[in-house]
Protein backbone atom coordinates (compact mmCIF):
# COMPACT_ATOMS: atom_id res chain seq x y z
CA UNK A 1 0.00 0.00 0.00
CA UNK A 2 2.80 2.19 -0.58
CA UNK A 3 0.62 4.84 -2.70
CA UNK A 4 -1.22 5.41 0.89
CA UNK A 5 1.53 6.07 2.92
CA UNK A 6 1.36 9.58 4.45
CA UNK A 7 -2.22 9.98 4.83
CA UNK A 8 -2.36 8.13 8.21
CA UNK A 9 -3.11 11.87 9.78
CA UNK A 10 -5.14 12.08 12.22
CA UNK A 11 -8.00 13.50 10.22
CA UNK A 12 -8.01 9.92 8.87
CA UNK A 13 -6.93 7.40 11.92
CA UNK A 14 -6.25 4.03 11.95
CA UNK A 15 -9.54 2.83 12.38
CA UNK A 16 -10.69 4.35 9.10
CA UNK A 17 -7.72 2.82 7.09
CA UNK A 18 -8.80 -0.29 8.95
CA UNK A 19 -12.53 0.11 8.11
CA UNK A 20 -11.03 0.64 3.96
CA UNK A 21 -8.85 -2.55 4.50
CA UNK A 22 -12.10 -4.55 5.43
CA UNK A 23 -13.90 -3.22 2.47
CA UNK A 24 -10.91 -4.11 0.15
CA UNK A 25 -11.11 -7.78 1.99
CA UNK A 26 -14.90 -8.30 1.21
CA UNK A 27 -14.31 -7.04 -2.30
CA UNK A 28 -11.44 -9.21 -2.71
CA UNK A 29 -13.33 -12.56 -1.00
CA UNK A 30 -16.35 -12.22 -3.39
CA UNK A 31 -14.24 -11.87 -6.44
CA UNK A 32 -11.83 -14.60 -6.00
CA UNK A 33 -15.24 -17.05 -5.24
CA UNK A 34 -16.43 -15.87 -8.46
CA UNK A 35 -13.02 -16.37 -10.23
CA UNK A 36 -13.21 -19.77 -8.34
CA UNK A 37 -16.50 -20.65 -9.27
CA UNK A 38 -16.04 -19.84 -13.02
CA UNK A 39 -13.42 -21.99 -13.16
CA UNK A 40 -14.95 -24.68 -11.60
CA UNK A 41 -17.67 -23.92 -14.18
CA UNK A 42 -15.69 -24.36 -17.02
CA UNK A 43 -13.71 -27.02 -15.96
CA UNK A 44 -16.84 -28.83 -14.92
CA UNK A 45 -16.52 -32.84 -15.38
CA UNK A 46 -17.69 -34.93 -18.44
CA UNK A 47 -21.42 -36.38 -18.16
CA UNK A 48 -22.70 -39.80 -18.84
CA UNK A 49 -26.37 -39.55 -19.21
CA UNK A 50 -28.46 -37.67 -21.62
CA UNK A 51 -32.26 -36.35 -19.82
CA UNK A 52 -34.81 -35.12 -22.01
CA UNK A 53 -37.23 -33.76 -20.45
CA UNK A 54 -40.71 -32.40 -22.47
CA UNK A 55 -42.89 -29.77 -20.81
CA UNK A 56 -41.09 -30.29 -17.50
CA UNK A 57 -41.71 -33.73 -17.54
CA UNK A 58 -38.81 -36.55 -17.95
CA UNK A 59 -39.33 -38.23 -21.55
CA UNK A 60 -36.58 -40.23 -21.73
CA UNK A 61 -33.00 -41.48 -20.70
CA UNK A 62 -29.73 -42.31 -22.24
CA UNK A 63 -26.55 -43.07 -21.91
CA UNK A 64 -24.18 -40.75 -23.27
CA UNK A 65 -22.42 -43.65 -24.47
CA UNK A 66 -24.13 -45.64 -26.39
CA UNK A 67 -24.76 -43.94 -29.93
CA UNK A 68 -28.63 -43.95 -31.40
CA UNK A 69 -30.85 -41.26 -32.63
CA UNK A 70 -33.93 -40.85 -30.80
CA UNK A 71 -37.12 -39.21 -32.25
CA UNK A 72 -38.39 -36.42 -29.58
CA UNK A 73 -41.90 -36.56 -31.06
CA UNK A 74 -44.24 -33.90 -28.97
CA UNK A 75 -47.37 -31.71 -29.43
CA UNK A 76 -50.68 -32.77 -31.16
CA UNK A 77 -50.44 -35.65 -33.24
CA UNK A 78 -47.06 -35.86 -32.85
CA UNK A 79 -46.09 -33.50 -35.75
CA UNK A 80 -43.36 -31.49 -33.45
CA UNK A 81 -39.69 -33.60 -33.96
CA UNK A 82 -36.35 -32.87 -32.61
CA UNK A 83 -34.29 -35.50 -33.75
CA UNK A 84 -31.39 -36.07 -31.07
CA UNK A 85 -28.09 -38.03 -31.93
CA UNK A 86 -26.20 -39.11 -29.58
CA UNK A 87 -22.36 -39.88 -31.11
CA UNK A 88 -19.07 -40.71 -29.77
CA UNK A 89 -20.25 -39.40 -26.09
CA UNK A 90 -21.78 -36.54 -27.26
CA UNK A 91 -25.34 -35.67 -27.84
CA UNK A 92 -27.06 -33.01 -30.29
CA UNK A 93 -30.11 -32.27 -32.35
CA UNK A 94 -29.46 -32.83 -36.15
CA UNK A 95 -32.53 -31.26 -37.39
CA UNK A 96 -36.07 -29.99 -36.10
CA UNK A 97 -39.30 -29.13 -37.39
CA UNK A 98 -39.26 -25.80 -34.88
CA UNK A 99 -39.21 -22.00 -35.75
CA UNK A 100 -36.24 -21.08 -35.10
CA UNK A 101 -33.88 -24.17 -35.46
CA UNK A 102 -31.84 -22.78 -32.45
CA UNK A 103 -31.63 -26.82 -30.69
CA UNK A 104 -30.06 -27.74 -33.97
CA UNK A 105 -27.71 -25.15 -34.49
CA UNK A 106 -26.64 -25.85 -30.49
CA UNK A 107 -23.03 -27.16 -30.53
CA UNK A 108 -22.68 -30.79 -29.38
CA UNK A 109 -22.86 -31.10 -25.69
CA UNK A 110 -21.46 -33.59 -23.03
CA UNK A 111 -20.28 -31.56 -20.27
CA UNK A 112 -22.83 -32.08 -17.21
CA UNK A 113 -24.83 -29.40 -17.06
CA UNK A 114 -24.83 -28.64 -20.63
CA UNK A 115 -28.25 -28.49 -22.35
CA UNK A 116 -30.15 -27.81 -25.17
CA UNK A 117 -33.09 -26.29 -25.42
CA UNK A 118 -36.20 -26.45 -27.70
CA UNK A 119 -38.52 -23.07 -26.62
CA UNK A 120 -41.10 -24.13 -29.65
CA UNK A 121 -41.24 -27.57 -28.71
CA UNK A 122 -41.03 -27.16 -24.95
CA UNK A 123 -38.18 -29.78 -24.65
CA UNK A 124 -35.04 -29.86 -22.57
CA UNK A 125 -32.13 -32.00 -23.55
CA UNK A 126 -29.46 -31.73 -20.52
CA UNK A 127 -26.47 -33.68 -19.47
CA UNK A 128 -26.37 -35.43 -16.43
CA UNK A 129 -24.03 -37.79 -14.12
CA UNK A 130 -25.54 -40.63 -13.16
CA UNK A 131 -23.47 -41.16 -9.70
CA UNK A 132 -24.35 -37.75 -8.41
CA UNK A 133 -27.44 -37.64 -7.10
CA UNK A 134 -27.52 -33.54 -5.71
CA UNK A 135 -26.06 -34.28 -2.13
CA UNK A 136 -28.50 -32.94 0.47
CA UNK A 137 -26.26 -32.25 3.14
CA UNK A 138 -27.20 -29.70 6.35
CA UNK A 139 -23.89 -28.36 7.67
CA UNK B 1 -11.32 -12.89 43.55
CA UNK B 2 -8.22 -14.80 42.02
CA UNK B 3 -7.36 -14.23 38.67
CA UNK B 4 -7.61 -17.88 37.63
CA UNK B 5 -10.98 -18.84 39.20
CA UNK B 6 -12.30 -15.60 37.47
CA UNK B 7 -11.15 -16.62 34.14
CA UNK B 8 -12.71 -20.10 34.91
CA UNK B 9 -16.06 -19.05 35.70
CA UNK B 10 -15.83 -15.72 32.78
CA UNK B 11 -15.10 -18.87 29.95
CA UNK B 12 -17.86 -21.22 31.92
CA UNK B 13 -20.32 -18.12 31.41
CA UNK B 14 -19.07 -17.49 27.47
CA UNK B 15 -19.57 -21.11 26.72
CA UNK B 16 -23.10 -21.22 27.76
CA UNK B 17 -23.83 -18.16 25.66
CA UNK B 18 -22.61 -19.54 22.66
CA UNK B 19 -24.37 -22.68 23.40
CA UNK B 20 -27.53 -20.64 23.98
CA UNK B 21 -26.98 -18.56 20.54
CA UNK B 22 -26.19 -21.83 18.69
CA UNK B 23 -29.99 -23.28 20.38
CA UNK B 24 -31.12 -19.59 19.19
CA UNK B 25 -30.05 -20.25 15.90
CA UNK B 26 -31.50 -23.21 15.24
CA UNK B 27 -35.13 -21.85 16.52
CA UNK B 28 -34.58 -19.01 13.77
CA UNK B 29 -36.40 -19.60 10.31
CA UNK B 30 -33.87 -20.35 8.01
CA UNK B 31 -33.43 -17.43 5.45
CA UNK B 32 -33.47 -18.89 2.40
CA UNK B 33 -34.57 -22.42 2.51
CA UNK B 34 -33.33 -23.05 -0.97
CA UNK B 35 -29.67 -23.30 0.22
CA UNK B 36 -29.65 -25.28 3.15
CA UNK B 37 -26.92 -24.16 5.75
CA UNK B 38 -26.99 -20.46 5.07
CA UNK B 39 -27.03 -19.30 9.02
CA UNK B 40 -25.87 -16.16 10.96
CA UNK B 41 -23.39 -17.74 13.52
CA UNK B 42 -24.79 -16.17 16.25
CA UNK B 43 -22.05 -18.02 18.65
CA UNK B 44 -19.44 -16.08 16.45
CA UNK B 45 -20.36 -13.15 18.40
CA UNK B 46 -18.96 -14.33 21.04
CA UNK B 47 -15.94 -16.50 20.07
CA UNK B 48 -14.79 -12.96 18.72
CA UNK B 49 -15.49 -11.10 21.55
CA UNK B 50 -13.70 -13.65 23.57
CA UNK B 51 -10.59 -13.80 20.89
CA UNK B 52 -10.20 -10.01 21.40
CA UNK B 53 -10.48 -9.62 24.86
CA UNK B 54 -9.34 -12.87 26.15
CA UNK B 55 -7.33 -14.01 23.51
CA UNK B 56 -6.75 -17.13 21.33
CA UNK B 57 -6.67 -19.99 23.40
CA UNK B 58 -9.68 -18.96 25.80
CA UNK B 59 -11.28 -18.59 22.01
CA UNK B 60 -10.39 -21.97 20.90
CA UNK B 61 -11.65 -23.92 24.36
CA UNK B 62 -14.93 -21.73 24.49
CA UNK B 63 -15.16 -23.13 20.89
CA UNK B 64 -14.07 -26.23 21.42
CA UNK B 65 -16.81 -26.79 24.22
CA UNK B 66 -19.46 -25.40 22.72
CA UNK B 67 -19.15 -27.41 19.59
CA UNK B 68 -18.69 -30.54 21.59
CA UNK B 69 -22.09 -29.76 23.83
CA UNK B 70 -23.83 -28.55 21.08
CA UNK B 71 -23.52 -31.77 19.03
CA UNK B 72 -23.96 -33.54 21.84
CA UNK B 73 -27.23 -31.84 22.47
CA UNK B 74 -28.71 -31.05 18.96
CA UNK B 75 -26.56 -32.96 16.48
CA UNK B 76 -24.71 -36.10 15.84
CA UNK B 77 -20.95 -37.36 15.63
CA UNK B 78 -21.39 -35.33 11.22
CA UNK B 79 -22.37 -32.56 12.97
CA UNK B 80 -19.69 -32.09 15.15
CA UNK B 81 -16.68 -32.86 12.51
CA UNK B 82 -18.67 -30.11 10.36
CA UNK B 83 -18.48 -27.52 13.43
CA UNK B 84 -14.78 -28.51 14.11
CA UNK B 85 -13.95 -28.22 10.42
CA UNK B 86 -15.33 -24.82 10.04
CA UNK B 87 -14.79 -24.00 13.23
CA UNK B 88 -11.00 -24.70 13.80
CA UNK B 89 -10.15 -22.83 9.59
CA UNK B 90 -12.35 -19.76 11.00
CA UNK B 91 -10.82 -19.24 14.33
CA UNK B 92 -7.36 -19.87 12.91
CA UNK B 93 -7.81 -17.54 10.51
CA UNK B 94 -9.29 -14.68 12.55
CA UNK B 95 -7.16 -15.11 15.07
CA UNK B 96 -3.97 -14.52 12.47
CA UNK B 97 -5.85 -11.86 11.07
CA UNK B 98 -6.40 -10.14 14.39
CA UNK B 99 -2.14 -10.65 15.26
CA UNK B 100 -1.78 -8.68 11.48
CA UNK B 101 -3.65 -5.92 12.86
CA UNK B 102 -4.37 -4.77 9.29
CA UNK B 103 -8.33 -5.40 9.91
CA UNK B 104 -11.24 -4.03 12.07
CA UNK B 105 -12.68 -6.46 14.39
CA UNK B 106 -15.34 -6.73 10.99
CA UNK B 107 -13.02 -7.77 8.21
CA UNK B 108 -11.49 -10.53 10.71
CA UNK B 109 -15.31 -11.60 11.28
CA UNK B 110 -16.04 -11.99 7.84
CA UNK B 111 -12.96 -13.69 7.24
CA UNK B 112 -13.72 -15.93 10.31
CA UNK B 113 -17.36 -16.44 8.48
CA UNK B 114 -16.04 -17.24 5.11
CA UNK B 115 -13.74 -19.47 6.07
CA UNK B 116 -16.16 -21.48 8.32
CA UNK B 117 -18.08 -22.23 5.45
CA UNK B 118 -15.01 -23.02 3.30
CA UNK B 119 -14.08 -25.77 6.25
CA UNK B 120 -17.36 -27.10 6.16
CA UNK B 121 -17.54 -27.85 2.01
CA UNK B 122 -14.14 -29.04 2.01
CA UNK B 123 -15.01 -31.76 5.05
CA UNK B 124 -18.38 -32.29 2.77
CA UNK B 125 -16.44 -32.29 -0.53
CA UNK B 126 -13.94 -35.18 1.01
CA UNK B 127 -16.79 -37.12 2.95
CA UNK B 128 -19.11 -37.11 -0.32
CA UNK B 129 -16.45 -36.90 -3.31
CA UNK B 130 -18.24 -34.66 -5.16
CA UNK B 131 -16.95 -31.57 -6.61
CA UNK B 132 -20.10 -29.90 -7.53
CA UNK B 133 -20.27 -28.76 -3.67
CA UNK B 134 -17.89 -25.93 -5.40
CA UNK B 135 -21.12 -24.09 -6.68
CA UNK B 136 -22.26 -23.96 -3.27
CA UNK B 137 -19.54 -22.66 -1.67
CA UNK B 138 -19.93 -19.38 -4.18
CA UNK B 139 -23.05 -18.98 -2.46
CA UNK B 140 -22.31 -19.87 1.29
CA UNK B 141 -19.15 -17.69 0.81
CA UNK B 142 -21.54 -14.67 -0.41
CA UNK B 143 -23.68 -15.24 2.61
CA UNK B 144 -20.92 -15.71 4.80
CA UNK B 145 -19.95 -12.52 4.00
CA UNK B 146 -22.86 -10.97 4.82
CA UNK B 147 -23.46 -12.31 7.98
CA UNK B 148 -19.50 -11.87 8.67
CA UNK B 149 -20.48 -8.10 8.40
CA UNK B 150 -23.35 -8.61 10.77
CA UNK B 151 -21.63 -10.74 13.57
CA UNK B 152 -18.28 -8.19 13.18
CA UNK B 153 -20.14 -5.09 14.20
CA UNK B 154 -22.29 -7.04 17.06
CA UNK B 155 -18.68 -8.44 18.33
CA UNK B 156 -17.37 -4.99 18.21
CA UNK B 157 -19.77 -3.32 20.26
CA UNK B 158 -19.73 -6.19 22.69
CA UNK B 159 -16.13 -5.84 23.05
CA UNK B 160 -16.21 -1.78 23.21
CA UNK B 161 -19.49 -2.07 25.98
CA UNK B 162 -18.47 -5.19 27.90
CA UNK B 163 -16.80 -4.31 30.82
CA UNK B 164 -16.13 -6.63 33.55
CA UNK B 165 -13.61 -7.37 36.66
Amino acid sequence: MEHEKGIDTPATPNKKRKLRNDLILIGGVLVIFVLIGLAIWLFRGEGDLVVVEVNGKTWGTYSLFVDRTVEIRTGEDEQELNLLIIKDGKAYVETATCPDGICAAHKPISRQGESIVCLPHKVVITVKRSDTNAPDIVV
Amino acid sequence: MKKGTQKLALLGLFTAIAMVLAYVEVLLPPLFSAVPGIKLGLPNIIIIFVLYRMGVKEAALVSLVRMVAVSLLFGNPMTFAYSLAGGALSLAAMALLRKLDFFSIIGVSVAGGVLHNVGQILLAMFVLRTAELGYYLIVLSITGTIAGIFIGLCGGLAVKRVKWG
